[in-house]
């Protein structure tokens, strides 16, 4: 071998990589966050970083997200390219007005006249025994918003190079990392050097049931998929990455490849993106369906503090196989 | 391990079209499961079995014609190894067949049940031209999947006919003439008949219909059937089957209910355990029986289990009639129309409702000093209508 083997790095370190890249490559570019600097970010995505590139660059704010996103989103419409972390997508909400009122409409209000290439980056998801204000998965509200495009970058290649694509973008991007990925690890693909931000991967193919999910929901749903292969249930994995705007074309594509569908998503099920995709399969592949629409959802209720109570509310691997296989062989 | 093997459903039956199966292979199946469909000449038949187990091996698919006796099936179990698959049963000199339940008309889409059918399913079978109501699901809800059209669109024999239950009235006439014929060349017939008088039997029953709804009202057609049915008990040697050079007789009373079709043809199923039945329990088998026959969705065990039939002609048939007896069979009870004639009443004359009785017997078995036994008791019964 003329190249050493590849080395596995952690999502955490993915993630890293591609904010070092963006610092080093364009210097419009800056981080700012709560903690991001001395402390290192709360999930320690920024560590080191401070010392490498100054304060100026990796700035530490208040805790006061609507000041801070307000900040970037100003630093966006004149020529900057700030990177903001909101610690997690909890207390996004503080800066909802800011994200919704001002980064989404100011480029449409403004007849096209301003851009506001922000980037938003937050943690998002459960199972980290941080209880109720640090734990939900709120990301399919944020695709509920026209302008903003929202990213979940699952695998390592993903969390390495979605947040390129991100700056590239125009308007405003958000990016949710699930906290249980962050300590994931994983192989960089060779030869890639970029993804793509707006189309839905099939994770592994299948033909009998398409389990349809993203983010942290991946991994158990590909665990999922090797428990019902073992049944003689192949099951295709979409992993939908991009949450707004939907890849409606591979979400019909699979559903009217297998005809059924169990879609995987650890926000509560009320109002959720799941039953966004469950309507869209509806108008758009009804007459391919071979059985009901499943979902696996979170509990509707406030995460609970309690390891196994948390486990009880989060869709895990068993129910996942359950409804697939309810789908594919009825009892 | 058993054999489910392909029933004969006839004297003159000598194969059939198998077509559907209601189970698959690794299904548990208990006694009186109805788990296929056979097609013959009286139209699509539900074939039961009679053994408990797990369908280990499923041997003839869908769409193949194959003679009385293939094995369709096998069934491995441990309770009921002994026990015998429809087919043997009538045929068997075993009088213990497994009682099958009191027939129950499936729920189908004309009786208002709604159709759960997959989109794609329908869609599939639109482009297939296959008439869905015909398919058994096996999705969620007993849903029809798209498997399950495919399964039927497989099991369509290349270029034949699709396959549609009821009955296929030219079909069924060529079965009347081989089961006529045979019998005409094979049974030397004997015919007596009796006029017995209704006068007590009608009192009684219009008695008994005055307060009651449409529906539980019996018809005198149960009267006849039941007096039929009881005076078997008094001569057994009327009810049984002739095979193989001997006469065997049945323990149990079954009676061969001939139902004539719309449109011409006749089957006549069997009411199982006749004489044990009250007279309400006896209407509602008739009304369950005439039902399906003219749907199509007799049984295997009805079809072969008769140990004597009786026809009834009703208010618009002929004064008599004279049977023409139902191999293996060694008699048949005919009823005429109801008619008020001047009848001799102790002393006088007086207008009674009167009804010819008619026996055709097997000379090979019984002689007519025993048939005319058997038609004194059946006009004893009918003069004591409470009783029956």
């Amino acid at each position: 071998m003329s190249e050493s083997a590849p080395l596995a790095i952690t999502y955490r370190e993915a993630c890293k990589q591609a904010l070092r890249q963006a610092l080093v490559e364009d210097s419009r570019v800056f981080l700012m966050g709560e903690d991001i600097g001395r402390y290192g970010g709360c999930y320690a995505v920024t560590k080191g970083l401070l010392e490498e590139f100054g304060d100026e660059r990796i700035r530490d704010a208040p805790l006061s997200e609507s000041a801070f996103v307000g900040a970037g989103i100003g630093a966006a419409m004149t020529g900057m390219r700030p990177i903001i972390e909101i610690m997690t997508v909890n207390f996004s909400l503080l800066a909802l007005d800011q994200i919704v009122n001002s980064a989404v409409t100011i480029p449409y209000m403004s007849g096209g006249q301003f851009a506001v290439p922000l980037v938003i980056r937050m943690a998002t998801g459960g199972g980290r025994r941080v209880a109720a204000q640090h734990s939900h998965s709120l990301e399919g509200w944020y695709a509920h918003i026209p302008g903003l495009r929202v990213l979940t970058p699952a695998t390592i290649d993903d969390a390495r190079y979605m947040l390129l694509a991100a700056l590239v973008e125009p308007n405003p991007t958000l990016i949710f990392e699930h906290v249980m990925l962050y300590n994931m690890e994983g192989v960089l693909t060779p030869g890639v050097t970029s993804v793509d931000i707006d189309h839905a991967a099939i994770r592994r193919p299948g033909r009998d049931v398409s389990l349809i999910t993203y983010g942290g929901g991946l991994f158990k749903t590909l665990d999922a998929a090797e428990t019902l292969a073992k049944e003689g249930i192949e099951a295709e994995v979409l992993d939908l990455r991009t949450l707004r705007p939907l890849d409606s074309d591979a979400i019909l594509a699979s559903v009217s490849k297998t005809r059924r569908c169990v879609i995987i998503d650890e926000a509560w099920r009320s109002g959720s993106i799941s039953a966004e995709i469950g309507m869209r399969i509806v108008e758009g592949a009804f007459f391919e369906l071979d059985a009901p629409l499943r979902r696996v959802c979170g509990r509707e209720v406030p995460m609970p503090y309690a390891a196994h109570l948390e486990d009880a509310c989060l869709p895990q691997r068993d129910a996942i196989v359950a409804a697939a296989r309810d789908l594919v062989r009825p009892t | 391990m058993s054999d489910f093997k392909m029933p004969a459903l006839g004297a003159d039956m000598e194969a059939g079209t198998l077509v559907e199966w209601h189970v698959k292979q690794g299904d548990r199946v208990k006694s009186g499961d109805v788990i296929a469909v056979v097609e013959t000449q009286k139209g699509a038949i539900e074939v039961e079995v009679f053994v408990e187990g797990v369908v280990s091996n499923i041997l003839v698919p869908v769409g193949a014609r194959v003679p009385v006796g293939t094995v369709l099936a096998r069934i491995d179990g441990a309770a009921g190894e002994t026990a015998q698959p429809a087919a043997a049963a009538a045929r068997s000199t075993t009088p213990q067949v497994v009682a099958a339940p009191i027939p129950v008309a499936r729920p189908t889409i004309a009786t208002g049940a709604r159709l759960k059918i997959t989109p794609v399913a329908r869609r599939r079978a639109a482009a297939l031209n296959i008439d869905v109501t015909t398919l058994r699901g096996t999705g969620a809800e007993g849903a029809i999947r798209l498997a399950d059209v495919e399964a039927a669109a497989r099991a369509l024999p290349a270029s034949a006919p699709s396959i549609r239950r009821g009955v296929d009235l030219s079909e069924m006439r060529k079965a009347i003439a081989a089961a006529m014929s045979r019998s005409k060349r094979e049974i030397p017939h004997y015919y007596l008949s009796e006029t017995v008088d209704l006068h007590a039997a009608l009192t009684w029953l219009e008695n008994f219909n005055r307060d009651r709804e449409p529906l539980a009202r019996i018809l005198p057609a149960v009267l006849f059937l039941k007096a039929a049915a009881l005076a078997l008990r008094a001569q057994p040697k009327l009810n049984g089957f002739y095979e193989s050079g001997a006469f065997v007789p049945m323990s149990e009373i079954h009676i061969g209910w001939a139902v004539a079709l719309r449109g011409g043809g006749l089957v006549a199923p069997a009411i199982r355990d006749t004489d044990k039945k009250s007279l309400a329990d006896l209407m509602s088998s008739m009304r369950d029986l005439v039902e399906r026959a003219r749907r199509g969705g007799l049984r295997a065990s009805e079809l072969t289990s008769p140990t004597m039939t009786v026809t009834s002609v009703g208010d618009r048939g002929a004064e008599t009639v004279t049977g023409i007896i139902y191999p293996p069979q060694v008699a048949i009870v005919g009823f005429g129309r109801i008619v008020t004639r001047p009848f001799v009443v102790e002393e006088g004359i007086a207008p009674r409702p009167l009804v010819t009785v008619s026996l055709a017997a097997d000379h090979r078995v019984t002689d007519g000093h025993l048939g005319g036994l058997y038609l004194a008791e059946v006009a004893r019964l009918l003069q004591e209508p409470e009783k029956l």
